[in-house]
């Protein structure tokens, strides 16, 4: 939690309908810096749409989305400029897909994908970028020999890590992860999940992280929120909800995974 | 005589006033690609049609006109615009660059300092420089909007990454008067700064991706580099076998079927004018004899052959590769 408590992230009531079909409805949160929130439910649940959402990938029907910005200041997202909104997410947020590449620039090598953030920010000294890039590399378990090669040549457990890399150069507070493990194998995806829950933890990230895994949302998560319909049927401290599910969803959702 | 059947520089009034918009705002906005309706020419789209639409918006009868493709005066492409302007407008032509008011090129900028009053109007096959990393039009002019120009730096830490050195030699990236990031075309990036403060009006057009931009006289253009790698001119390091220049932007070029090559000025008229001006006077007398390095050089080149179209075209070839 930030010294003054106040929050980072803020949804009052905020939805979204794609013609007549709802695709989230007045959902509500708060996130604190260094929180992890993860947000839960079947394909279909809206999960996906809230993470859109929250980033302003897409724009909000109603209701508030407010975001502190570094300097204090608490903004309206839905009505900041795109160049300002851009210029947010290539610092102080993140956005890890599950689909590695989605998030990289498959056709250049990893040293520039992590490098891209501090070009953009004006970063025109090549020795300097090239050592920012090989600690990154280093952070996420990548062997600094591979920064010249491409993500193509990467297994997908090492595109996912790269794609962690390339967004946390530019230290952001916040970090959006749709997924992150979806569909890596299971050992790779444990391997995954320690050096994220590593990397939180240190770098004292806020995060909203969408998965239908609830091993996942356990390990990673401090909070999480139930989905279903578009709407949140359930929300509480991660451990409380997964070991005491109120909502018969919840405990259908809770009882068909193995105990972490 | 009939009378032609097409208007003056062969395109109609109309057209011409729309190319001409588009060129004042490209003015105005020095190094930003203004869309234009781009027309049909009679030539295909490699010949740069871009090129010629806006010689011909442009062009008066008073004006004179220089051609020249990769630097040269007398290839088919150039020899064929020259024509076509010498006979749909009826201008004077000219393969000296200190006498054309007009001068459109592909792929270089002529090695003699150009002069106020002089428009050079380049052919232009691609003219984003954002699109080797970012298919998308519409994301890429976002990023000219917003000034997001990492991708280029991206590609020249590629570059450097690969090959120890920015090994971009063409359509080396520039930043147009501290806003626009500018594709200059494919010309070498020994001519880039050329084009930094230049007193002559540069003009850009790209016929089939339909965009037009500008760089206005005495404007400031600056080649993108990294502080540890700051950009370098880049000429093959030789002497002109022909003029002995050793500061000139060269052109290996075939001389024989045996494998004969040599290298040359790649800007035909610079080359010829030096060697007019070295050349012994032709009544000056036997006892004359100066014997100068320059003039050693000079004496070899009547028995040297001349460059043969295939040279020319195997340029051609390399320089489409870039394209
Ligand atoms: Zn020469």
């Amino acid at each position: 939690m930030s010294a003054a408590g106040k929050p980072l992230l803020t949804a009052d009531n905020i939805s979204k309908r794609y013609g007549r079909q709802v695709g989230c409805r007045d959902v509500s949160l708060t996130l604190h810096e260094g929180e992890v929130l993860a947000v839960v439910g079947e394909s279909g649940s809206g999960k996906t749409t809230l993470l859109k959402l929250l980033s302003r990938q897409l724009a909000i029907d109603s209701g508030r989305l407010n975001y502190r910005m570094r300097d204090g200041a608490v903004r309206d997202l839905a009505t900041m400029g795109d160049a300002e909104h851009r210029f947010l997410f290539r610092t102080d947020w993140g956005y890890v897909h599950q689909d590695a590449a989605q998030g990289l620039r498959m056709s250049v090598s990893a040293g520039a994908n992590v490098g891209e953030r501090l070009m953009a920010l004006g970063a025109r000294h090549y020795g300097t970028i090239r050592t920012t890039a090989t600690d990154w590399l280093e952070r996420v378990e990548i062997p600094a020999v591979r920064i010249d090669d491409t993500p193509v040549t990467y297994s997908g457990g090492m595109r996912q890590r790269l794609q962690i890399a390339r967004n946390l150069v530019t230290s952001p507070r916040l970090v959006f992860m749709d997924e992150p493990t979806g569909g890596l194998d299971v050992t790779v995806q444990a391997r995954l999940l320690d050096l994220i829950r590593g990397l939180v933890a240190d770098l004292g990230l806020s995060a909203v992280i969408v998965t239908h895994d609830l091993a996942v949302a356990r390990l990673l998560s401090h909070r999480i929120m139930v989905m279903k319909d578009g709407e949140v049927i359930e929300t509480g401290l991660t451990d409380q909800v997964l070991d005491d599910p109120r909502e018969p969803y919840t405990q259908l959702l809770a009882s068909s995974i193995l105990p972490v | 005589m009939s009378l032609p059947a097409y208007n003056f520089a062969y395109l109609d009034e109309q057209t011409k006033r729309m190319i001409r918009r588009a060129v004042l705002k490209a003015i105005a906005i020095p190094g930003y690609q203004v869309p234009f309706a781009s027309r049909e020419m009679p030539m295909p789209y490699g010949w740069g049609t871009g090129g010629v639409q806006v010689t011909a918006a442009v062009i008066g009868p008073d004006d004179v006109l220089k051609v020249i493709d990769q630097g040269a005066d007398d290839t088919t492409n150039a020899v064929s615009i020259r024509k076509f302007f010498a006979k749909t407008a009826g201008v004077k032509t000219t393969t000296a660059t200190r006498e054309a008011t007009i001068i459109q090129t592909r792929h270089r900028i002529p090695e003699t300092p150009l002069h106020v009053g002089q428009v050079l109007v380049y052919q232009v096959p691609i003219p984003e420089p954002l699109r080797f990393l970012e298919p998308r039009e519409t994301e890429t002019r976002r990023m000219h909007a917003l000034t997001e120009y990492g991708l280029m730096h991206v590609k020249l830490y590629e570059d450097i990454a690969r090959h120890g050195h920015i090994a971009t030699t063409y359509a080396y990236p520039v930043k147009v008067d501290g806003r626009y990031v500018m594709d200059p075309s494919p010309t070498p990036k020994f001519d880039n700064p050329k084009m930094d403060q230049c007193p002559a009006l540069q003009l850009f057009g790209a016929g089939r991706e339909k965009r037009i931009y500008a760089i206005p006289p005495y404007t400031s253009v600056v080649s993108l580099d990294f502080e540890d790698f700051p950009f370098e001119r880049y000429r093959h390091p030789g002497t002109c076998a022909l003029c002995g220049a050793t500061d000139t932007f060269l052109d290996e070029i075939v001389t024989d079927d045996a494998g004969g090559r040599m290298f040359v000025c790649s800007d035909t008229d610079y080359c010829e004018t030096r060697r007019a001006a070295h050349s012994p006077p032709p009544l000056a007398g036997e006892g004359q004899g100066g014997g100068s390095a320059a003039g050693a050089a000079q004496e070899a080149s009547p028995s040297l052959p001349l460059p043969s179209k295939r040279g020319r075209e195997e340029q051609d070839l390399k320089a489409a590769e870039h394209d």
